[in-house]
């Protein structure tokens, strides 16, 4: 088993194998989103209080959700590469933190479009959701400025792991912190505790949107992942190899 | 073997050797101590002169004004945390001594707290008293600063690690640091405006308090590890 | 068209849309230029050593 995961993700390997990966990822995602998207629009049935507006759930939320599944990446990402010293696994962070920052901001943006017509504001301070968002990006951000003001890669991917450990602590602090300020102040929330209580018309398009932004994802991060695998690995063998067969291995 | 076990010194007196040994650098060149505080009391003068000195908007931003002021004067404070030591190679004895690292770092935590938390919240007090605050919220004010700051120089060493040896580390500190403090003033601001509006106020204490305790038992380890990852 | 109005939301829910999708395929396209520059710069660099033995 730990010698089938080794060679698995070993560079080459992994170089190869997330190029067949990327399409299986991105089609079924991209048709889960397209039916998400069709069903979410035309065939869930108005809110009974937002109307028509409520359907910007079906972009908010997944990216919302994206935006947090990102950072586990990035931390998780970082304390394998620190405790069993897998490269690939760092490079897992630097690829991660881009996109999470990414479909944060479309989370913040999407937000703020729904607020507007909601509240009559662009911005709601007292939403706790909308605030642990922009702390999230600001997270992003540190990690992403601690990772280029660091030459050396080895030294870069440590000390970032070591931030975004520390940093998926603070996430789930910020989270409470902000509940608990939020209800000081009588926060207004989008929605309220939907989930399950919603009907299924609305439900599904919605779990559709999820699963396909995660495989759409997958398939981003596989993308740049495998940039990263490059970039890192200029100096081998095998990339020479690679470089050097006529056709290439783009 | 067993004599050089018995000779070294125990993990409590490596802690407090570092400590003192901060204290006395401190001593010595007393701008340290003084520049954050005059930071502190400045960013809390230009508040009312930039909103107007009208006594209710004093009252009801005050609790924020000097915890936003608090955050700014520790950060300000943290960047030279291991930067000159980092200089004179004295960072490097550190590393290499046979104490555990974890504990030689919060000691360098507990000075810097000692140099730039706690006069802050000695002085709080008296500014406190300009945005007409009453007796009984300033000693809340104090509860939570006395708290908080512990929480910022912990968080801070973490970032202050990290960063030791980068160019840009001062502008990189405050990025990295802020978002991660974001959950300390919020605790602590709101709770003195809690206590400033009669309500209750506990759960802020009891939080911060809570935070300390996770702080003070994770921060050194991370602080560390940065330490080693930068001084590789 | 009244189903495109999203009963007078429709400024706000199509622009929503409208940008996951510009945010999507920027992400994708950023990571497809990077990484054939990335893969060029090698190929430079490598043939260039290659050319000198």
């Amino acid at each position: 088993m730990w010698k089938f995961f080794h060679q698995w993700a070993s560079p080459p390997h992994f170089y190869r194998l997330a190029k067949v990966l990327i399409p299986w990822l991105a089609v079924p995602g991209l048709l889960l989103i397209a039916y998400g998207t069709y069903a979410g629009l035309f065939l869930a049935s108005p809110d009974y209080q937002q109307g028509d507006a409520f359907r910007i759930i079906y972009v908010h939320v997944p990216s919302a959700y994206l935006s947090m599944m990102a950072y586990v990446f990035m931390a998780v990402g970082g304390g394998i590469g620190l405790i069993w010293r897998l490269k690939l696994a760092h490079a897992v962070g630097a690829a991660a933190a881009p996109l999470g920052a990414a479909f944060t901001f479309l989370a913040l943006l999407t937000g703020s479009i729904w607020g507007r017509p909601m509240w009559g504001t662009w911005w709601e301070w007292g939403d706790p959701r909308l605030t642990s968002e922009l702390i999230l990006l600001f997270l992003y951000f540190g990690y992403m400025a601690l990772r280029s003001s660091i030459d050396d890669t080895a030294k870069a991917d440590k000390a970032s792991a070591v931030l975004a450990l520390v940093g998926v602590i603070n996430v789930v602090i910020v989270h409470f912190s902000v509940v608990w300020w939020s209800s000081l102040h009588q926060g207004q929330t989008l929605f309220k505790k939907g989930g399950p209580g919603m009907d299924a018309d609305m439900l599904y398009p919605l779990l559709a949107m999820i699963l396909g932004f995660t495989f759409v994802f997958g398939a981003l991060l596989a993308r740049r992942l495998r940039t990263e695998v490059l970039y890192r690995e200029r100096r081998t063998r095998w990339v020479r190899e690679l470089v050097l067969t006529p056709g290439g291995g783009r | 073997m067993s004599d050089s076990s018995q000779q070294q010194p125990g993990i409590l007196a490596g802690l407090l050797a570092v400590t003192r040994r901060d204290l006395l650098l401190a001593w010595k060149r007393p701008g340290d101590v003084l520049n954050p505080l005059f930071f502190f009391a400045m960013v809390c003068t230009l508040f009312p002169l930039a909103v107007g000195p009208s006594p209710e908007q004093l009252t009801v931003s005050g609790p924020g004004v000097l915890w936003v002021a608090a955050l700014l004067a520790t950060l300000l404070s943290l960047n030279a945390l291991f930067m000159g030591d980092h200089e004179d190679g004295s960072l490097d004895q550190l590393l290499v001594s046979p104490q555990p690292l974890p504990v030689l770092a919060l000691g360098k935590t507990l000075s810097h707290w000692l140099i730039s938390g706690f006069p802050l919240v000695l002085i709080s007090p008296l500014l406190a008293m300009t945005y007409r605050m009453s007796t009984d919220v300033m000693g809340v004010l104090m509860l939570t600063l006395l708290l908080g700051t512990i929480c910022l120089s912990l968080l801070g060493s973490i970032g202050a690690a990290l960063t030791v040896g980068l160019h840009r580390g001062t502008a990189l500190l405050s990025l990295l640091i802020l978002p991660l403090a974001m959950p300390v003033l919020l605790l602590g601001a709101n709770t003195v405006s809690l206590a400033a509006g009669n309500e209750v106020y506990a759960t802020g204490i009891w939080a911060l308090g809570a935070y300390v305790i996770a702080a003070l038992s994770l921060a050194p380890f991370a602080t560390a590890a940065a330490l080693r990852i930068s001084n590789e | 068209m009244d189903a495109l109005a999203m009963g007078n939301y429709g400024a706000y829910v199509w622009s929503c849309f409208a940008l996951t999708l510009i945010v999507i395929v920027f992400s994708d396209w950023r990571a497809r230029v990077r990484h054939n520059q990335v893969y060029r710069d090698i190929e430079v660099r490598i043939k260039a050593l290659e050319e000198q033995e």
